[in-house]
């Protein structure tokens, strides 16, 4: 019902500001910046990191930072880069573009989606925090029983770590079930689920694999507190625990998990590709189920991170030969990919420059991959640079890529402003070359038999030559970022310049202002296809009129809410309390404060009037 | 909220943010309690496999089903089988029941009728309590027994799955508890009958869990 009257009403635009309009928003679009903000500092941080290891690397026998803190150093950087970096980044964008694409208000739970951004950026900080204290966890991103126990990891590091990733586990389920509503139940008339833009589906996907992952992580933390805390032996042998339990339980959420931080960059790629090559998304079926089918696949293939702890030649021969399955709705995906380029009127602007890199670096990253599908030449790689390397090129070549096309792509509808293209180009062509430099390397340095995370290496065994090029290439990298940095400051002094669609997208979004107006759309599109905005120009001989600003009076928004907060800080207390097991005597005074606060947040958010008193 | 939006109506929601149409004609809030479940299937799954996997594992004694060699005030000595069969059933069928109760409340609450309502919500709470009484009982006969968390690993996987099923039938109790208020006070109306029926929803899912785990955990030898 196209509301005529907005359309006539004066455009007065009255935008809430002030820090406290931010803390108790439960608009999508500014949990999104929120989430993106947040993100890129925790990003530049993992970024840091990376690169002091680098710096550590870049001569034998180098004495830069000691053992310990390249432990802590490399344990961090992969922590942050997955569950502060990449989730949160993806997060962003299905914030501020899920309801857009699909034509909706707002999410389907607005206070969930800000309670999910304060306890992610809660749990961000609670494990960043570890630093101060001179106890950043330092057993590796995979937490590996029984190193993780309290005989071989005393201290609060690996406390920290485990909590740390309890409290961003709630943050995701909460994120999770929150999308995964707002797509099944709030799509515009029209919207049929094969009608969603690429990016929704992937995203949807990603949600029902958090849902399904996430649950088998935190038993494994919960199982690994016990043993620390409170005297089980779960993952120790003396006990009759067995530390591979851990593996099995930690890989069957971290190989999803891969997919979870790769399948939002599918998504962001689908969406750019057929935009600058002005046709449409060459096999949109076929991506829908390709992504679907390498989710489901996802869930068969955890062992392959586990060949090394010998399970034998039939469990061998079933992960091999899943893993390698998966290869095959990927290389659908990367035709798919090659098809929607062929033949398009190509248009080279810097988010296709990113999406193009993303495909290629991907495929580096999928073929070396494939090769250690298969055990024996896993035994060979694993442990060694040539993991790194792959990995590298699939969550940076792949996630990182895909995710910055997403930001030069949609920061015209996020912000109203166009990023500089020079700067932008200049941006892919130095992170290009940085990151092969840097990584493709691992390659050979891996198969010559460097092991992962040493903090040194010996001079004489003919690594020096490619650590110290490597450590070039990183910095090279970071230094694209600075451009990147540069960029955004110097767009967000600058004034408004953004048309609604500088792009000529395809999809909803691309119809309402930039940026948006906090209630999206004024009337609802309609929905004939995957792409409405193309049809809609189409319908329009070939040009749309620029959007007005309307006034929206008569569009009740959810109020804003600071019960949210109030909740995500008595979440943080009672899991953060359980740091303080050994160290304070009645530390679950802590608990149990945290938990009345957690109380009295859900029921003054259970009892709030979650719109403003208002019948029409 | 926006009237622009139009969608196929037909939701008798319960607060007005579920009287919004919504593309599948399922009001979110449901949507979101049965993505829950299918997220605590395998919350549930983790846990209930780990206890298969360890079963007979444990080095020491107690065990659940038969007599076996425990440390006890600093000796080792032999101890009987830790189990008591009667009283978990006795648990199991009230909260078996409970699930019966709610589906009552329920069809009291949609056709208005704040007696039944109440009076079976009333009961459904106290089945509830009555479990958790069970538990709290079993657990500390079982560390008086000499059993504590980290004993063996039958204790430790025992503990860590009926304990966490037993703090979601806590927070059930807590949740149908407050609806029981609300009711009393007249506030769940025909119109807001999805309250209660997304508790109830959550409630047949705990309930179901126990199926699975009462027959695994107590009566599998």
């Amino acid at each position: 019902m196209a509301t005529s009257v907005l359309d006539h009403a004066p455009a007065v635009h009255v935008e809430k500001t002030g820090i406290w309009s931010w803390i108790t928003t439960v608009d999508h679009k500014r949990i999104g910046i929120l989430y993106g903000t947040t993100a890129f500092l925790f990003f530049l941080m993992g970024g840091v990191e990376a690169l002091i290891m680098r710096l550590q690397l870049m001569r034998p026998d180098n004495t830069l930072v000691s053992a310990e803190a390249f432990n802590s150093l490399f344990t961090m950087h992969g922590t942050t880069m997955i569950f502060l970096g990449v989730m949160p980044l993806s997060a962003m964008f299905f914030n501020f573009f899920i309801p857009l694409h699909i034509g909706a208000q707002d999410v389907a739970f607005p206070r969930l989606n800000a309670f999910s951004y304060w306890v992610f950026l809660l749990g961000g900080l609670f494990i960043n925090f570890s630093f101060l204290l001179n106890a950043a966890p330092n057993a590796g991103w995979f937490g590996y029983a029984n190193l993780t126990e309290n005989t071989y990891s005393p201290g609060l590091n690996t406390d920290f770590w485990v909590l740390g990733l309890q409290i961003l586990g709630i943050a995701s389920m909460a994120a999770a079930v929150n999308f995964f509503v707002t797509i099944v139940n709030l799509r515009a008339p029209g919207m049929k689920m094969l009608r969603m833009p690429m990016f929704v589906w992937m995203s949807f996907i990603t949600q029902i694999l958090l849902l399904l992952a996430f649950p088998v992580i935190t038993v494994a933390l919960v199982f690994l507190m016990m043993d620390r805390h409170f005297g089980s032996h779960f993952f120790l042998p003396e006990g009759g625990g067995d530390p591979v339990l851990w593996q099995h339980l930690f890989w069957i959420f971290g190989h999803p998990e891969v997919y979870i931080l790769i399948l939002p960059a599918f998504g962001i790629v689908s969406e750019v590709l057929p935009v600058f090559s002005r046709k449409p998304l060459f096999g949109y079926t076929a991506m829908v189920f390709s992504g679907a089918f390498i989710a489901f696949l996802g869930f068969g293939v955890w062992s392959h991170h586990m060949f090394a702890t010998g399970m034998g030649p039939f469990a061998d021969s079933f992960f091999a030969i899943s893993t390698m399955l998966i290869a095959v709705p990927t290389g659908v995906k990367i035709f798919n990919w090659i098809g929607t380029l062929w033949g398009g009127s190509l248009q080279f602007k810097t988010p296709l420059y990113f999406a193009i890199g993303m495909v290629a670096m991907f495929i580096i990253g999928g073929l070396s991959g494939v090769m250690h599908a298969s055990p024996p030449a896993d035994l060979q790689q694993t442990d060694t640079y040539f993991v790194v390397a792959h990995f590298h090129y699939v969550l940076f070549g792949g996630a990182i890529f895909g995710l910055t096309a997403g930001a030069y792509y949609w920061f015209p509808k996020m912000f109203g402003r166009l990023l500089n293209e020079g700067l932008g180009k200049l941006h892919f062509w130095l992170m290009f070359i940085g990151f092969n430099v840097t990584f493709f390397p691992m390659h050979f340095l891996g198969l010559n038999g460097m092991p992962r995370r040493v903090y040194t290496y010996p001079a004489g065994l003919n690594f020096e030559f490619w650590n110290r090029i490597q450590t070039w290439g990183s910095l090279l990298l970071g230094f694209s970022f600075l451009i990147f940095i540069y960029n955004l400051l110097k767009t967000l002094r600058g004034p408004q310049n953004a048309p609604a669609d500088p792009w000529r997208g395809a999809t909803l979004e691309w119809l309402i202002p930039s940026p948006p107006q906090e209630f999206n759309f004024a009337e609802v599109p309609p929905v004939n296809s995957s792409t409405p905005a193309w049809d809609l120009r189409r319908a329009n001989g070939g040009q749309l009129p620029e959007p007005r600003r309307v006034s929206g009076a008569g569009i009740h928004l959810p109020r804003p809410s600071i019960w949210p907060l109030v909740t995500a800080v008595g979440v943080l207390g009672v899991i953060g309390s359980l740091l303080f097991t050994h160290a304070i005597h009645r530390w679950y005074f802590i608990t149990l404060t945290g938990a009345a606060i957690l109380f009295f947040g859900v029921y003054r958010w259970a009892f709030e009037q979650p719109f403003p008193e208002h019948h029409s | 909220m926006s009237h622009a939006i139009s969608a196929p109506h037909g939701v008798a929601g319960g607060s007005q943010h579920d009287a919004h149409p919504t593309t599948t004609g399922i009001p979110s809030r449901k949507v979101a309690l049965w993505t829950l479940i299918g997220s605590e299937c395998l919350f549930f799954a983790s846990l209930i496999s780990t206890y298969l996997v360890y079963k007979g594992k444990s080095l020491v004694g107690p065990l659940p089903h038969t007599e076996s060699q425990c440390m006890l005030h600093g000796h080792l000595q032999t101890c009987e089988k830790i189990f008591e069969i009667p009283l978990v059933t006795t648990g199991t069928a009230v909260l078996l029941f409970s699930s019966f109760f709610i589906v009552l409340a329920l069809y009291g609450a949609q056709r208005g009728n704040r007696k039944m309502l109440v009076g079976w919500l009333g009961m459904t709470v106290l089945a509830g309590m009555f479990f958790v009484g069970m538990q709290v009982y079993e657990f500390q006969h079982f560390y008086h027994k000499g059993m504590g968390y980290g004993t063996n690993l039958f204790s430790s996987t025992f503990f860590t799955l009926t304990g966490f099923h037993g703090s979601h039938v806590t927070v059930g109790v807590i949740w149908l508890a407050t609806l029981l208020v609300l009711a009393i006070r007249g506030k769940i109306t025909p119109e807001r009958a999805l309250n209660l029926e997304i508790a109830a929803l959550y409630w047949h899912f705990v309930d179901v869990v126990w199926i699975v785990i009462f027959p695994t955990v107590y009566l599998m030898r």
